[in-house]
């Protein structure tokens, strides 16, 4: 049987009469993002709800109030990193490159502070403290809250640590604002998830 | 100012002669391509293959259940073979083949029905779809090699919700148990990566003129489970991760002696749980919302109350999980909230029902294979819905919880309604993936053995379950009654394995011996249909612009488009 290929058959519109809601101009990057966000959100408020859950059930000490302290450093060092984080990107899309890099660097250097803090934290906790993911119920919902955090704020450093180098490399110009936003957005929501993190553990859980 | 009219021509050119001309010669550079490419179709298609496998490999495993419960104290299997078989199956079932199947036809339809030429990310794609393929691959290395040398291994057999504490180190020696949760857990992530490029490729890519209340219903549908897949999967994965620590890093989260609880792991694996059957179901509907109008010769009736519907049932799907747990002994407000949602979800479902039904009204109505599952589809759906509401009564679950009469209720879901639609899907779009029809006459006898099948196991299979007979035993005595009701689902069985053979037989011989499909072998109105069959990689030469929910039927009567009734 031979292939029967019907003849092209023209759609006639008119074009001023197409209503067109189609968001060309919104970025296909930002709806991912905000995607991968719901689905992370997901995840953390599982590890939320299981840190509120068995707050004050463990059978032994230590107690969140005998060894946690306030991670105040921290704290600031991260919040103010979005906003270093958003200069760099509004650096980026009015053309200025050297103020992007320092700006991201800024980011990148409060980031690892904040990492550092947390290490330097589990170990008074381990060492000091005594207080371990078996211990008791606390260790086990508070390594594992905080610690899920962490890896996210780890893998926004890989990440921001690449496009420096490529910045560094003079690879990222203005053209890419938009790219580097999506990755900027995913900072934020790092932070964001550390307002829930340090109120759930530190101020409600303490 | 615009020209008055301009001209855009759906591409339905053929470019398949081309095609084939320029593909690859040798099996390796074939494989190759294949391996490499990242484009949707040929994914769509891979993962239907895939699921296809997984859906033989879990029939398998079905088998070997059904004919060890075909007579009382039978002995064809042991009692630990037959957990990892339960296991393997359900686990099989709706991870490896049933979200396969989903994204498969997501992958391959989604961007052709909103006239785009892929997805938003095709590399996300190829990525997701490999991800699914470890995830089987790691399920399934537990049974050669999960304990650590070739030959030494054993299937998971912790069921496919992985009660704890039954999942607990001291209680789930070895290995099994990790693959388990490793295989499922990188599944999970391919499919948020899939459902990532869904919404964003529906909400970016549309062509010009579709704005969303002009998108073909499956669009909305796969809108809606995408999203309930992004805000299911996490709680899975979270609880999986737990689960992982709980084993390896001695954490309590699940540890009752430690003061953890097991009714915690209920909770989060039913977080996801029950929406991941409307992840299931919707896709059936959003199916049926295609191919019954097309086979009714009549635009879907009552659009805008489907898309809400469909919207209602994705936030109620969200919050009836519990009704999985009212044995439990939750407290009464709890029960009576997770009752009360329950039944609710069968509002906007009766909705669709009724929606489908007044298509067909009045329609005139061909009966090809695809149109015949669907049918099939209007009425065990209905009848799976009402054991639903039945079970929703948690006194009525109470009694019969965790017997054959659950068992029954969600095959009839997931098999009377589900599977019963991927056949149909199949008989429809694999003309538009092949160029080639699938044989109407196997296509009847799949279709009638089928039916016969699947009413002879799965209605019979109700009864065990109210004379008292609980899901997962191995076996039973022959004073309690059960055996001829058992043997005649066993039967049953045998008919569907049947029925699926002829499915598979002709799946395959169409491919070189099917009709010529040519662009739109059911004078359909969706776009896919403009393209050629198979469409060429970008799918369409120019970008197609529509005006209507049915672009296909304003090209075919310029005299009486639809925009004039929208």
């Amino acid at each position: 049987m031979s292939e029967s290929v019907a003849a092209p058959r023209p759609i006639t519109v008119s074009l001023s009469e197409i209503e067109d809601d189609s968001p060309s101009a919104m970025s296909c990057g930002r709806i991912g993002m905000f995607c991968l966000i719901i689905a992370e959100s997901a995840i953390f408020a599982i590890f939320v709800v299981a840190y509120v859950f068995y707050l004050g059930r463990s059978l032994s000490g230590p107690t969140p109030r005998d060894v946690l302290e306030v991670p105040v450093v921290n704290t600031i060092c991260l919040l103010s990193s979005s906003a270093t984080i958003s200069m760099a990107v509004r650096s980026l899309r009015k053309g200025q490159k050297k103020r992007f890099v320092a700006w991201w660097s800024a980011t990148l250097v409060l980031g690892i502070e904040f990492l550092v803090g947390t290490g330097l934290e589990w170990r008074h906790l381990i060492q000091d403290a005594g207080l371990t993911i078996s211990t008791n119920l606390f260790g086990t919902t508070y390594f594992s809250l905080v610690g899920l955090h962490a890896a996210h704020v780890l893998v926004g450093l890989a990440l921001l640590l690449v496009v420096l180098l490529l910045s560094l490399s003079k690879a990222v110009g203005t053209e890419h604002a938009d790219r580097v936003e999506v990755l900027a957005l995913y900072w934020h929501f790092v932070d964001v998830i550390w307002v829930v993190v340090f109120t759930v553990v530190y101020l409600v859980g303490r | 100012m615009k020209p008055a009219s301009i001209q855009a021509t759906v591409g339905s050119r053929d470019y398949s002669v081309k095609e084939r001309s320029e593909q690859p010669s040798s099996v390796a550079a074939i494989v190759h391509s294949w391996i490499t490419t990242v484009d949707h179709k040929r994914l769509g298609i891979m993962y239907l293959m895939f699921a296809m496998l997984f859906l033989g490999i879990g029939g398998v495993e079905a088998m070997l259940i059904r004919l060890q419960l075909a007579k009382p104290d039978s002995h064809l299997v042991g009692p630990e073979t037959f957990n990892r078989l339960f296991t393997l199956h359900g686990t099989t079932m709706i991870f490896l083949a049933a979200m396969p199947f989903v994204f498969g036809f997501g992958n391959f339809l989604i961007p052709l029905m909103i006239g785009a030429r892929d997805l938003a990310f095709p590399r996300l794609n190829a990525f997701g779809f490999w991800l699914t393929v470890f995830g089987g691959l790691l399920l399934y290395y537990s049974l050669i090699g999960g304990e650590g040398m070739a030959g030494a291994g054993s299937a998971p057999d912790v069921g496919w919700f992985a009660y704890s504490p039954l999942t607990a180190r001291a209680f789930s020696k070895g290995h099994s148990t990790d693959y388990w949760i490793l295989g499922v857990m990188v599944g999970g992530f391919g499919s948020i990566a899939t459902a990532i490029n869904l919404i964003t490729s529906i909400l970016c890519l549309r062509c010009p003129g579709m704005t969303l209340m002009k998108m073909p219903l499956l669009a909305w549908l796969y809108l809606v489970v995408s999203g309930m897949v992004l805000l299911a999967i996490g709680p899975l994965t979270a609880a999986q991760i737990m689960l992982l620590l709980d084993r390896y890093l001695g954490s309590h989260f699940f540890d009752v002696q430690a003061g953890g609880s097991a009714v915690l792991w209920m909770h989060f694996f039913w977080i996801f749980g029950h929406p991941e059957v409307y992840v299931l179901v919707l896709p059936a509907f959003a199916f049926a919302s295609e191919i019954i109008p097309v086979f009714s010769r009549k635009a879907i009736f009552g659009y805008p109350a489907m898309v809400a519907a469909t919207v209602a049932i994705g936030f109620v799907g969200l919050s009836v999980w519990a009704h999985h747990m009212f044995a439990v002994g939750m407290s009464a407000i709890s029960n009576t909230f997770f009752a009360i949602s329950t039944m609710m979800v069968a509002v906007p479902t009766g909705i669709k029902i009724f929606n489908w039904i007044g298509t067909m009204w009045g329609g005139r109505i061909r009966y090809a294979t695809p149109m015949l599952f669907s049918l099939a589809f209007l009425i065990q759906f209905l009848i799976a819905g009402l054991t639903g509401i039945m079970l929703s009564a948690a006194p009525f679950d109470w009694q019969l919880t965790d017997s054959y009469f659950v068992v029954a209720h969600f095959h009839y879901v997931i098999v009377g309604a589900i599977v019963f639609m991927i056949f149909a899907a199949v008989y429809y779009w694999y003309p538009k993936a092949t160029g080639r029809m699938l044989d109407e006459r196997l296509g009847r006898w799949h279709f009638i053995l089928f039916l016969v099948g699947f009413h002879l196991t799965f209605d019979t299979m109700h009864l065990p379950g109210v004379l008292g007979m609980p899901r997962r035993i191995y076996a039973y005595g022959a004073e309690r009654g059960w055996g001829t009701l058992n043997l005649i689902c066993t039967v049953g069985a045998v008919v569907q394995g049947a029925a699926t053979l002829i499915f598979v037989l002709n799946v395959v011989r169409s491919l070189r011996t099917g009709v010529i499909a040519g662009n739109d072998p059911w004078d359909a109105w969706t776009l896919e249909w403009s393209t050629s069959s198979p469409p060429p990689e970008y799918n369409f030469s120019t970008v197609p612009k529509v005006k209507s929910r049915r672009p296909l039927w304003d090209l075919k009567h310029p005299d009486d488009p639809d925009s004039h009734y929208e």
